[in-house]
Order: C-alpha cells, then structure tokens, then sequence
C-alpha cells in the first residue's frame, strides 16, 4: 500500500525532471553572462538574447522556417481536407491502404525520408533547394493533417450535408456552409499540430538543406558546431515561448486539447 | 385532396450498386394525404423516401410530382422537405439561423425571411429559443427546429423519417399533435416512414405497408388493423395466430385441422390473441406460459395446432400454468389472407 502510494508521485516527479529539467536549464543558460554554454549560468545578462537578433544566418533560416512551416502546412490542409472528407464520407476502395500510406511519413524516420527524398526525387530531378524543403515539409505535415481533420470529420454527421442540400444548397455548397464551419476547430489544430512538427523538423531538413539555404535547426546545429557561446540557448529559449504562446492560444481559443 | 395524383412513383426500381433495394414500385399519393411507410427495417421504406427527396438516383422508373417529372431533377431543387431522424441541426448556427438557412439561399428579402423565420419558430413554441444552439436544446425542442427549419420553405412534400421513434411517450404525444397540426393549417403532404406499427395507425391517413423492397398492402389505418390481406402484414400488426388454408383446412405442424363452421376461400387466417375464444370450443390445449399485462392476461397454449396465444380480459380468474383449457378459433372474426408467405 505504501509502495503503491509513492509509486505515482515518484514517476510524476521524473517525469517532470525530464520533460522540463533541460528546458529550464536552456532558459537558466540562456541568461548567462559567461562566454561559453554552461550550466549553472555564469552572472546574468541579457546579451545572448540581444545577440540571437544580430545573427545574420539566424535570421535568413528562421524566414525559411516560418516560410516552410506556414506554407508546408497550409499546402497539407489543402491536400488534407479533401482527403479527409472523401476518406471519411465515401467508401473508397482501399481506403485503409490510403490511409496508412499517407501516414507513412509519421511511422518511417526522418533519416530515410529525407535521404530518400535527397536520392530519389531531387539529385535526379534536380529540384531546388527551396522547393525540395517545401515538399518535403508538405508531405510530412499531410499525416498530421488527415488524422486531425478526419477525426474532427468523425465527429459530425454527415446528414447535415443531406439538410443543407433539400434546403437548396449544392453540395459543393453544403461543403463550405455547413462541414467546414464545424470542422474549424480540427483544422487549427491541424494548423498548429503541422506548424510546430515543420517548425522542429531536423533530419528530413538537414539532407535537403544547401548552400545558404536551412531551416533554423539546422542552421542552430551549424552553428554549434562552429561557436558554442549561450546564444544557441538564447535562441532555443525564445523558440520554445513561441511554441508555449502558440499552443496556450490555440487551447484558450479553440479548445485544442479536445482534437489531439 | 385537390390533386389525386400529386406524387406518382412509377416502376420505381431503386439500388445501391448491385443491391436492389426497391423493385418496380408503383404508388400514387393525393395533395394533402398523410401516408406512412410502414415496414421492418431493410424493407426500402427508407430508400423510397430517399427517392422522393431527390438524395438516391433511381436505376429505372420516374417520381412525378405536381405534374412534373422530377425523377432528374436534382435534390436542391425540387423543394420537398425531409426531416431527419437525427434531425440534422447545423450544430454552428443558432435556431433562428437554422431555420432561416434555406430562405437565405434563396435570397428572400430581408424582411421577408425575418417575418417568416419569427413566425417558423413561434408556431413551433421556440420562440424563446432563437439565439439557442441547437447543442443547447432538448431532443424534442431540436426536433420542432427540424420542423420548422422544413416548413418554412413551404415545401411541396414534406417526408419525415422516423418521427416518433426517438421521443419518450410523453413527447410522443406532443410531437404526433404537432404534425397533425401543421398538417392541416397548412395542408402540406406528408410521407413518414416507420417501423412501429402504432405510430403509423395513429397519425396516417394512409398506410402502404412493405416488405423486400415492394409495397405489400395499402390501406387506412383500420385497414391494414383490422383486414391485413397477407401473413407478413398480420404477423407485423398483431396477429399471433397464422395458419395457412388448404382444401378449406387449417395446415399445422400436426396435420391438416378441420374448423367448425364455414371456411372461406383464403390462402390462410389470422387471430389476434384477444380473438382467440378461451374456455369452450373445439380444441384443447395446455397453458405453458402466462403473463398479467394490467387489462387483460396473456396465455400461451401448446396445442395440437401448435402454440396458440390467447389474451383475456384481467377481471376473470387466472389459469393455473399446466391447466388443460378447451378453446376456439372462431372463423367468422378472422382475418382473412389473400396471399401466404
């Protein structure tokens, strides 16, 4: 009995320790005044933060990664939507099959997606670095995408569709007046859930990346690798605020937690 | 009933991919009747519902209506109205705007569409309710949204699916006086298909009952409880004792049985339980089952005949489980089957 009644707030305490243990010594780091990443913090100063904005390559790669997780994600909901909802409303042939191919990307790693990516699609097809992340991130957004959308679509009947269409409207019409205010919420959701899993990405990014051309992880690991002063942590920080502030609005909005 | 013919279903063969569903169906339905679909579940009535709506594209015939052939014509333009089972609410928008939603496609004048809408929900008894999502509301109270989110675009037909079915008893009474209301202040045809046999003899004028995808009798309610013409519609309306007829004797398990009296010429005959005579008669049986239902008593008699229900009025003195019990079958209250099977 007492065993067990130790046993939960043991696990939650090591829990906690791992899951937000780093992140509050990257923040502590972060504030350091020292010259090197180092933790406990040497004195306290705002500089590495102040120096994470003057980083030229810093700034180039964080465009590139907004550009590819806002772009990525809304090229995956345009492909998603109309996936979820043929998936979910008729019964396709092999719909199963679809299905998991199309989440694929989640279950295979992101080692082989992006050295495949690299091997088989842009060496021969001599695609643009740009373009290539762009797709890449597409494609590793849309899982994400159906899944949300699809259960969001789950949960509402499709016999509104059938209402809206005997009272007048075409079903292309009932499609935007009544399904998609009512799956708005999952399509945020879908919205943040690719947003972030773009924004994060590093394996499939670090293959497809080229001269000038990275995505802010990877562009914070070549950068580590050159000059190891706090700004790293710095930076790691005030990404990981972004990310809190995005997922705390989406849950105050929109109800986010009942979607995942 | 201006218009004899207002509705016509003709030949109407209905599939879903290579399942027939409906075969070669034909019905004609007057301007102002009340007629139910009354049948088991994968009888068609629902897909013949579908039909008239416009949502299901038949694989031959024509649905004619108002003197038009509607059979191409497609769902949103045909103005016949359906309330859904699950009343089909859009859950983003409130009553008022639930209601007004198929007068806005329209685009009926602002004024116009208000006056309407108002006076939609008032005749429901919603008018408090106009800003409610539909989540807000009880089933009931969703429901009459459904109903008048339907009504107020004046539809030719109204077809409702299952309409009763998902209300307490209470309701059930309230929602049953409703749509005879609305039925006669505005006259509007109305299809209901169900598969409860007392919701359809209390609120239909007509009753088209199916099986297998084709019509097995129409008739009024008294009709169809009284004078069923086949097995399948006495067994769905009560009648427990069914016994096919051949060479003017009933067939049962144990061999031909002669009746007493005249027999018609029928392919069979039918008793409900109260029909049955209990106490006197040609026939002896034994009580292997007895049950008290308030007003009467139910017994069931293992027979030479086979089992036979009976049903007795409460205020005569039980019988004891085992008792041997003499009993008839008396041919002249019997309904009498045109077909068997």
């Amino acid at each position: 009995m007492m065993a067990r009644n130790l046993f939960i707030p043991i696990t939650l305490g090591l829990v906690i320790t791992f899951l937000i243990g780093p992140f509050l010594i990257i923040v502590a780091a972060s504030f350091s005044a020292g010259e090197t990443l180092a933790f406990p913090p040497q004195g306290f100063s705002l500089r590495w933060i102040a120096k994470v904005f003057t980083v030229e390559s810093f700034r180039d790669s964080f465009y590139m990664s907004m550009f590819l997780a806002i772009g990525g994600t809304l090229a995956a909901l345009i492909l998603g939507i109309p996936a979820s909802y043929a998936l979910s409303r008729y019964k396709l042939p092999g719909a199963e099959t679809i299905r998991t191919i199309v989440s694929a990307p989640i279950i295979v790693p992101g080692i082989i997606v992006g050295l495949s990516l690299l091997r088989y699609i842009v060496v021969p097809f001599q695609v643009g670095i740009t373009l290539a992340l762009f797709l890449a991130h597409t494609a590793l957004i849309l899982p994400y995408a159906v899944r949300v959308v699809s259960a969001s679509l789950g949960n509402l009947r499709s016999d509104i569709e059938e209402a809206a269409v005997l009272l007048g409207s075409s079903r292309l019409g009932a499609f935007f007046r009544v399904v998609l205010p009512n799956i708005r919420g999952g399509i945020m959701s879908a919205f943040i859930l690719g947003f972030v899993t773009s924004f994060n990405q590093v394996p499939v990014s670090l293959f497809l990346s080229g001269p000038g051309v990275r995505t802010l992880p990877v562009d914070m690991i070549a950068y580590m690798e050159i000059v190891f002063d706090p700004s790293v942590a710095a930076l790691s920080a005030l990404l990981a605020f972004m990310s809190i502030g995005i997922v705390f609005l989406a849950e105050r909005f929109l109800g986010f937690s009942r979607y995942v | 009933m201006s218009d004899p013919n207002f509705l016509t279903l003709e030949n109407l063969t209905l599939a879903y991919g290579d399942t027939v569903a409906v075969k070669d169906l034909n019905l004609t339905i007057g301007k102002g009747e009340l007629v139910a679909f009354l049948g088991p579940s994968g009888c068609g009535k629902t897909t013949t519902m579908r039909a008239i709506a416009g949502l299901l594209s038949p694989a031959s015939g024509h649905v004619k209506l108002d003197g038009a052939d509607i059979t191409r014509v497609s769902a949103n333009k045909r103005n016949v109205g359906l309330m859904f089972q699950s009343y089909a609410l859009f859950p983003h928008l409130s009553v008022y705007e639930n209601v007004a939603f198929g007068l806005r496609l329209k685009k009926t004048p602002a004024a116009e569409l208000d006056k309407r809408v108002r006076a939609g929900i008032t005749s429901v008894g919603l008018s408090d309710y106009a800003d409610r999502k539909p989540g807000e509301l009880s089933g009931g109270q969703q429901q009459r949204v459904a109903l008048a989110r339907s009504m107020v675009m004046e539809p030719k037909v109204l077809l409702l699916d299952e309409p009763l079915s998902n209300l307490d008893a209470r309701l059930r009474l309230d929602m049953r006086s409703e749509l005879q209301r609305v039925q006669k202040e505005t006259g509007v045809t109305m299809i209901f298909v169900t598969h409860d046999q007392g919701e359809a003899l209390s609120l239909a004028d007509r009753i088209v009952v199916m099986k297998r995808g084709a019509i097995e009798q129409i008739g009024s309610p008294e009709d169809i409880y009284n004078r069923p013409t086949s097995a399948f519609v006495a067994d769905f309306v009560g009648f427990e004792n069914i016994f096919e007829l051949s060479d003017g004797r009933l067939k049962t398990p144990k061999g031909p049985v002669e009746l007493s009296g005249p027999v018609p010429i029928a392919a069979g005959l039918a008793w409900r339980p109260r029909m049955v005579t209990l106490g006197s008669g040609p026939f002896q049986g034994t009580v292997r089952g007895a049950s008290f239902a308030g007003n009467s008593r139910e017994y069931l008699l293992d027979t030479p005949l086979g089992p036979i229900k009976a049903e007795v009025d409460a205020a005569l003195p039980p019988h004891e489980l085992g008792a041997e019990l003499a009993f008839d079958l008396p041919v002249g209250t019997a309904a009498q089957l045109s077909t068997f099977g």
